[in-house]
């Protein structure tokens, strides 16, 4: 049997389609055209945020200068390491190389899991410091030394981006997390070889738009200002 | 297939590139360069982000239809920010006339 009779006879082979090639580049085009609605979505938060961090630049600079940088970077570093395992995964199935793909997949999941529990470190800090808006707002001693010179409602405002924005992108990375969970139980099984892999390169393309916007968060929510 | 199977050691390198750039983004942010803090931060982003797109998305590798979906898209992100933008950055320039003023109850029966 041919390559293209072997791709015929897939089971995974949708019949609209000319082969499993036609399908997976179908699949691809699919997945880009929802990240293009997901750049748009995250669009309307990032023009938002820029309008109010040009209008109020001193309140946002303050509360800005209250987050850990360190962590800020490390966890950018882990979710870049997650990107690099997770495209390694995308490799291993295309070379049908499933004892390598499970534990790839696996790798992505806990550097996932890792990114959420340091966040989670972070918005504890903010508890303890008060600067929660709505939820808990009301920063004394040092933080308020800190923040009042910019206007303590400019920096709530800074802290109501900085945690919708962060909330978001974790509702985003626990969605992905699932994803990777399914693709492990769906490897398990043998279901991706060589020619058909199509889930595990959407997944993949999803999981990169989300290290993305990280990518951005980062600097604009830990360094605005410069931190000298 | 959509995607041609790239070198381990490309992959690696590209992960060595973005921790290079993240470590530079961070170091930067310390040193007093004024208002091109926020521009350097933005162009290391930026880099960081063509990296990924462009290797670990398979950018690189795939075809125009791909690349045209993504360009429409930064392409209505940008219409979408600059246009906002330009309204509350233009809304100075001229006074607001006295006539729009809210205090003045008497023009609304």
């Amino acid at each position: 049997m041919t390559e293209a009779e072997a791709s015929a006879h897939h089971h995974r082979f949708a019949h609209q389609f000319q082969d499993l090639e036609q399908q997976q580049e179908t699949d691809t085009v699919g997945i880009w055209v929802f990240l293009v609605t997901e750049v748009m979505f995250f669009g309307g938060l990032f023009a938002g945020y820029t309008i109010y961090r040009s209008v109020y630049f001193s309140g946002f600079a303050a509360g800005s200068h209250i987050l850990d940088v360190k962590l800020g970077a490390i966890n950018t570093m882990v979710l870049l390491a997650s990107s690099l395992t997770m495209a390694l995964s995308v490799r291993a199935a295309q070379t049908g190389n499933r004892r390598s793909l499970i534990p790839l997949l696996a790798v992505t999941m806990v550097l996932g899991g890792v990114f959420l529990f340091i966040k989670g470190v972070e918005y504890d800090q903010k508890f303890v410091e008060h600067v929660v808006p709505a939820l808990d707002w009301g920063p004394q001693g040092e933080t308020l030394a800190k923040l009042a010179p910019g206007g303590l409602g400019h920096a709530e405002l800074y802290f109501l981006f900085y945690f919708l924005m962060t909330l978001i992108h974790a509702l985003h990375l626990i969605i992905g997390m699932c994803l990777v969970l399914w693709l492990i139980l769906r490897a398990r099984r043998n279901e991706f070889q060589s020619h058909y892999y199509a889930p595990v390169e959407v997944v993949g393309l999803y999981w990169h738009f989300v290290d993305i916007v990280w990518i951005y968060l980062f600097p604009l929510l830990y360094l605005i200002g410069g931190r000298y | 297939m959509s995607m041609p199977i790239v070198a381990k050691k490309t992959y690696i390198l590209v992960f060595a590139g973005l921790i290079c750039l993240t470590i530079l983004t961070t170091g930067v942010a310390f040193i007093d360069l004024g208002p091109f803090n926020t521009v350097a931060a933005l162009i290391i982003a930026f880099l960081k982000m063509l990296l990924v797109l462009l290797f670990f998305m398979g950018l690189k590798y795939s075809s125009a239809l791909m690349r045209t979906v993504l360009i429409a898209g930064f392409f209505w992100l940008a219409l979408l920010i600059n246009l906002t933008l330009s309204d509350y950055r233009s809304r100075s320039w001229t006074p607001t006339p006295e006539s729009w003023s809210a205090t003045s109850p008497a023009t609304h029966p």
